[in-house]
């Protein structure tokens, strides 16, 4: 188990390294010069030069990528050029909306998206399959801003359930901030759910056909302990994959969602990042989320042992 | 897959017919026709001075812009965008993986940056780079395609390892073909069938992509016809025009949706092995 841990987190260091590397390129290889945009447009060429010099511009592009790589093991992402703070502290500071928004998606997706899928899976071919596979397509293709403002319309404006825009702190309360929190949630998980459900039905109608489920069945076990303790805890590998996968989808999302709602959280930071070009900025919250990807994936194959004891590492 | 064709059928006509489908020229518009509901009657200067009665079927913008126009044109855009993005992701992603496939040196090098690229989410690749290169649609086609090379490569690569194993190619190996010729004779057909499905998929994405980007500020420049864009234009004022958001927002989301249901039907129909697995 430990030499797999280790052989598994070995594993990654290799795609942390090409993201970062990509990473470093893709922001270094701009046309435009960073040191021209801190200084400001009243700055003279010398104080150009200078700037340029303390960040360490004037080197070959490999020797800077060492310096900022090294920088960054130490949680040094640099310094924004909009801000003026470091950018590791603008993400400190933005991060609680955007993992209050993530849990909670993550928890509402699941929480419908498993059941259902389970049922499909079990009504198989019925027309509650049917609807639900469905509305899992539409679910993949409605745009989250466009079903963002329909449900803004809706909740918001035509009920007046929920607040339109804007987030509160936990600090100040649980109340006020699932309140502000609910509608974006709801509207981030419906991909989500669309996904998570799908693969739940593939997965549960594969173990549905096994053997072990007509034995349980012709022990008199009750359909709903059918279900859930044979049929979807042995369906449970596809399904917490799928869930890591969709990180990606979410870290999209995000980024929609946070701009529609008014979120202040990091997705909102990548938007004004790049509209100010602020590359530092751009740079750490893609690395961030990378990192998160990456980590997430792993945690997820680790987990296999937990769902599934027949996998031992 | 019949549906998704149909529907996709009548926007590739009216993204082509855009000009004669009772729309006003994309150039014109009035101040005095500013937020008009949707139906509503209001006028147009020409480049003459002249006044038009003009319908705004979907009402105008903030600009006095006709918002049925706008979201005419804008398939064109989408349609547009979608496909290039496809045909490009394809074309460097089919490059990528046979080359990964046939020279085991490149191999390992080659899956890892592809590995690197997937770990970074697709959107923040595409507003990174549309937000250093800006740009026209040039642009943002290649910020959209370049996230979804990795996955075309990983397919083709993986079509590759399996069909250089078949008795056809080690004929042709045995024979002494070039290796270029037995990649575009032999395995390059035999991956055309799951590179299609894949490509509609891309295509689906990519119009999605773009209308985010667009609807961000971040992707084609405001002026454009996108349906990003008349969206982007239409936030501001949500509460008490609505419309302005919801146009755009049907015609997108039926697109992406008749793209994804082709797509599955192709897929069911042109690759059943792979049906059965999702």
């Amino acid at each position: 188990m430990l030499n797999f841990l280790l052989r598994r987190l070995l594993s990654t260091l290799p795609v942390l390294v090409v993201v970062a590397v990509l990473v470093f390129l893709m922001l270094r290889l701009t046309p435009g010069d960073p040191a021209a945009v801190l200084a400001g447009d009243a700055a003279t060429t010398d104080q150009i030069a200078e700037i340029r010099k303390t960040l360490g511009l004037d080197r070959s592009i490999p020797e800077q990528f060492v310096v900022w790589a090294g920088h960054l093991l130490t949680g040094d992402l640099g310094q924004s050029y909009y801000y003026k703070t470091e950018v590791a502290t603008l993400i400190g500071q933005r991060l609680e909306p955007t993992l209050s928004l993530a849990a909670l998606t993550i928890t509402i997706a699941v929480l419908v998206a498993v059941p259902l899928g389970v049922l499909a899976a079990w009504r198989f071919g019925s027309w509650f399959d049917r609807t639900l596979m469905g509305f899992s397509v539409l679910g993949f293709s409605i745009p989250v801003f466009v079903l963002a403002y329909i449900l803004i319309w809706l909740v918001s404006l035509k009920l007046g359930w929920l607040p339109v825009q804007g987030y509160k702190r936990l600090a100040d309360g649980a109340g006020p901030w699932i309140h502000h929190l609910l509608l974006p949630s709801i509207t981030l998980s419906v991909i989500y759910i669309a996904l998570i459900a799908r693969v739940t039905r593939a997965s549960v109608l594969e173990t549905l056909g096994e053997d072990y489920i007509r034995t349980a069945r012709a022990k008199g076990l009750p359909e709903r302990l059918v279900l859930v303790r044979h049929a979807l805890a042995n369906a449970a590998v596809p399904i917490v994959t799928v869930i890591g996968i969709g990180i990606a989808l979410l870290i999209g999302g995000v980024v929609v969602t946070e701009s529609v709602y008014a979120i202040p959280g990091l997705g909102r930071l990548t938007v004004d990042a790049v509209l100010a070009r602020d590359f530092p900025t751009i740079q750490g919250v893609i690395l961030l989320f990378s990192v998160v990807y990456v980590v997430v994936n792993l945690l997820v194959d680790l987990s296999y042992v937990f769902f599934d004891p027949r996998i031992r590492y | 897959m019949r549906i998704g064709g149909t529907v996709l059928a009548v926007l590739v006509v009216v993204a082509l017919l855009a000009p004669w489908l009772g729309t006003v020229d994309p150039s014109l518009f009035d101040p005095a026709s500013r937020d008009l509901l949707p139906g509503a009657m209001g006028e147009v200067t020409t480049l003459d001075g002249e006044y038009l009665k003009h319908r705004f079927l979907m009402g105008s913008d903030s600009f006095g812009r006709d918002i049925y126009r706008r979201v005419i044109y804008g398939t064109q855009v989408s349609l547009i965008v979608g496909i290039a993005t496809a045909l490009v992701a394809l074309a460097i992603g089919i490059v990528f993986g046979l080359l990964a496939g046939f020279l085991r040196w490149l191999d390992g090098p080659l899956m890892r940056v592809m590995d690197g690229l997937m770990a970074i989410p697709a959107i923040l690749i595409a507003i990174a780079l549309v937000a250093m290169w800006r740009g026209g649609v040039l642009t943002v086609v290649i910020a959209i395609a370049i996230p979804e090379i990795p996955r075309v490569t990983r397919l083709v690569r993986s079509l590759v390892l399996t069909i250089r194993e078949e008795p056809y190619v080690e004929a042709a190996i045995s024979l002494g073909t070039p290796t270029w010729k037995i990649m575009g004779r032999h395995i390059l057909p035999n991956t055309v069938a799951p590179l299609i499905v894949q490509g509609t998929f891309i295509c689906a994405a990519g119009i999605l992509t773009e209308a985010i980007l667009s609807f961000l500020g971040v992707g084609l420049p405001p002026d454009v016809p996108t349906w990003g864009n008349v969206m982007a234009e239409g936030r501001a004022q949500f509460t008490e025009y609505p419309h302005n958001i919801f146009f755009p927002g049907i015609f997108l989301a039926v697109t992406v949706l008749a793209v994804n249901i082709l797509g599955d039907g192709l897929r069911d129909t042109l690759d059943p092995k792979m049906a059965k697995r999702v």
